[in-house]
């Protein structure tokens, strides 16, 4: 091993081996940055055709193939890879761990990221077109009537889904063994928490998602029929297959978020975490009722009348541990000192905005209601306050929160707080306008729509410019903050701010806890 | 706990790859399986039983009439001529009733076709009871002939009183390729 103290190795060699968990978070930032440019462009495309009714831009076929890849590279390439890059760079300093568990499984589970993305992408140039059965990808539209290219997307799946995994058992056996002399369980900052139990998620789902598009391969390649009635298959079944993993997936894509926010709020709010503990139960909570709700998103295929009361009961049961994480956040900030700089910005507008989603997302769970909210716009409009409002804010809080403590310079305050309201204003123009198109009955994922909702699209479309144009400021005042920010050495960047990650140097050594700290 | 390693992280990794791998075998040993069972046994998606019923003597309930419609459909490039000789009776519950779908191959080839049935409302469907019905064996035909499929069936005496109309939907699809052209002529 040589010298301990060494600094990274140089040039390109150093991103390609390199096993520092602080590298490869890095790596995984701005792998999923560049992936959340490459499909929000998509969703410029999708709001560009819908400024006006009629066909502007697109054909139908390349609309379609727009909104699938949009979905799949938001959720699998810029969601979820930006919170396993968070839980890279953040869990072994918030736990006093010198790095992974398993650093060169971290290499690996990133490196095989890319060329995945290249994959899938490359599906828009092949013959056929790229994947245009949506994100969900139901059975028959991805199987009898799928493009030759859904062997590519199939692929593309797999090798993701081992990503995940890898990247999610490396997290428990970092949190489950490597935690400083101390740090009981109970005393683990928040996100670590909410990672540890969305990494079991990720290990309880990915195989279910391999397993639905492995039959997905044996029906269009080998024969068999598991969605396909001809051959004694039912496509219905691939619908609860789906979202058997598709509903924890959506905790497994805002539980990060809710550690995030957890770190963020008493920060500025100079005060510790109201309720610590019941914010644990919550997220374990949460985690369990996922796996029973799974049916609340296929109202409509025909369930037994039981069966719908089930999904609807247990679906609003969720309500609760939720609601008591968002009044612990507000009873958090109840009487304290509180400042606006940009990380708290961005926690309140997730707040707020995530609350709006999560009712939506009550009126969704109604199943009698459902079925006129069903594939509508509503839908549209609630997964993006809870995907868009929820992971991305909090994500963005995450970048300006601890971006000093990365790179040693402070951001742009300013342009940080411009960059908060532009995409506040902007994405509640683009989406709140969506509930009510659905409600009228504006249905998804079309290309053209009935004269009586032009107005609203047309809001819609300029929202979702300005919200995608916002995002370029921030790439701009991130590069600024590492290229010429003002230098900073203060070990807190923020004073309020507690937890083993800011009793290190700014900015943090490329190794740190090589011993480890004593925990009180 | 069982410890499958010293080391302890090795043993986390390896109990969590256990969990993974049982993930993925789950899905195929027994999800699929268990919607197939649950399907049967509730009655739901419209899925009547595979099996012929055994009609047991209870007697017609001669109280209440149900108009029975029949609906045929071909799947996706399936080229036979499929219809119900007749698209609406009216039956007693606990009654025998007999018909016949009729079907045509107007291709030269022979070919091998199945019908895959539904009720609507899927509530209906565990009340609905088929002693005989050309859905539970694979059709053949031989090129340019046509057939009459018959069907019987029962509706039970406890289906709910507020349903009146129960509509029985086939669709029929060509599974020559897939019994590897192997068509017994009949």
């Amino acid at each position: 091993m040589g010298d301990h103290h060494h600094g990274p190795a140089k040039g390109l060699t150093r991103w390609l081996f390199t096993t520092n968990h602080k590298d490869i978070g890095t790596m995984y930032l701005w792998f999923s940055f560049a992936m959340f440019i490459l499909g929000g462009s998509f969703a410029m495309i999708i709001r560009a055709e819908l400024f006006q009714p009629g066909m502007q831009l697109v054909e139908p076929a390349f609309f379609n193939q727009m909104t699938t890849l949009h979905g799949l590279i938001m959720v699998f390439g810029a969601i979820m890879p930006s919170f396993v890059g968070l839980a890279n760079w953040m869990i072994p300093m918030m736990i006093g761990a010198p790095d992974m568990a398993l650093p060169r499984m971290n290499n690996w589970s990133f490196w095989i990221l890319p060329p995945t993305f290249l994959l899938l992408a490359s599906t828009l140039f092949m013959e056929g077109g790229a994947p245009a059965f949506g994100w969900t990808f139901y059975a028959p539209l991805s199987t009898t009537y799928a493009p030759p290219s859904v062997t590519f997307f199939i692929f593309s799946v797999h090798v993701l889904g081992i990503s995940s995994i890898m990247g999610s058992i490396n997290i428990i056996a970092t949190v489950m063994n490597m935690r400083a002399p101390g740090m009981t369980y109970m005393k683990m900052p928040l996100f670590v928490w909410t990672w540890l139990i969305t990494a079991f998620l990720l290990v309880a789902v990915m195989p279910v998602l391999a397993g639905a598009v492995t039959m997905m391969l044996m029906d269009v390649h080998f024969g068999t029929s598991f969605f396909s009635a001809a051959g004694g298959g039912d496509p219905v079944l691939f619908q609860h297959i789906f979202w058997f993993f598709g509903h924890p997936e959506v905790y497994i894509i805002i539980l990060p978020a809710f550690g995030v926010v957890s770190q963020i709020i008493p920060t500025f709010s100079r005060k510790p975490l109201f309720g610590y503990d019941s914010m644990v139960y919550a997220t374990a909570s949460i985690a369990f009722l996922s796996f029973i709700v799974w049916a609340h998103h296929m109202y409509t295929v025909g369930m037994p009348v039981a069966g719908e009361l089930f999904f609807m009961y247990a679906t609003m049961l969720i309500a609760v541990p939720t609601g008591v994480k968002v009044f612990n956040w507000i009873s958090t900030m109840w009487r304290g000192a509180l400042t606006f700089e940009t990380p708290m910005l961005f926690c309140l507008g997730f707040l707020v905005l995530f609350t709006i989603g999560g009712f939506t997302g009550l009126m969704l769970s109604i199943a009698p209601a459902d079925f006129q909210y069903h594939d509508s716009y509503f839908v549209v409009a609630h997964f993006h306050y809870v995907m868009v409002a929820g992971a991305v804010f909090s994500m963005t809080a995450a970048v300006y929160y601890w971006l000093p403590k990365w790179c040693g310079r402070m951001y742009n305050e300013s342009m940080g707080k411009t960059h908060f309201w532009i995409s506040f204003i902007g994405f509640n123009l683009a989406f709140f306008p969506q509930h009510f198109v659905g409600l009228a009955g504006m249905p998804r994922r079309i290309p053209d729509y009935a004269l009586q909702f032009a107005d609203f699209n047309m809001m819609s479309s300029i929202g979702a410019f300005i919200y995608g144009a916002s995002q370029i400021l921030f790439l701009y005042n991130v590069i600024a903050t590492i290229v010429s920010g003002k230098p900073t050495s203060d070990e807190k960047t923020w004073e309020g701010a507690e937890g083993l990650e800011w009793t290190i140097a700014t900015p943090a050594p490329y190794h740190t806890f090589e011993t480890p700290p004593a925990v009180r | 706990m069982l410890a499958l390693s010293k080391n302890p992280v090795i043993d986390t990794v390896a109990k969590l790859v256990v969990v993974a791998v049982a993930m993925f075998a789950f899905v195929f040993v027994v999800m699929v399986p268990l919607y197939d069972v649950l399907c049967d046994a509730l009655g739901i998606n419209g899925k009547t039983s595979g099996e012929a019923y055994t009609a047991v003597q209870a007697g017609v309930d001669e109280s209440r009439e149900i108009t029975i419609q029949f609906v045929a459909t071909n799947n996706e490039g399936m080229p036979w001529d499929f219809k119900p000789s007749v698209t609406v009776m009216k039956v007693n519950p606990g009654a025998s009733n007999d018909t016949v779908f009729l079907a045509r191959n107007p291709l030269p080839q022979d070919m091998v076709a199945q019908a895959i049935p539904s009720v609507s409302p899927t509530r209906a469907a565990e009340y609905f009871h088929k002693t005989e019905c050309f859905c539970f064996n694979q059709q053949p035909l031989a090129g340019e002939t046509a057939t009459e499929m018959p069907l019987q069936f029962i509706i039970d005496r406890d289906l709910p009183r507020d349903i009146r109309t129960i509509t029985l939907s086939y669709t029929i699809f060509d599974i020559t390729e897939m019994v590897g052209g192997a068509v017994a002529a009949r």
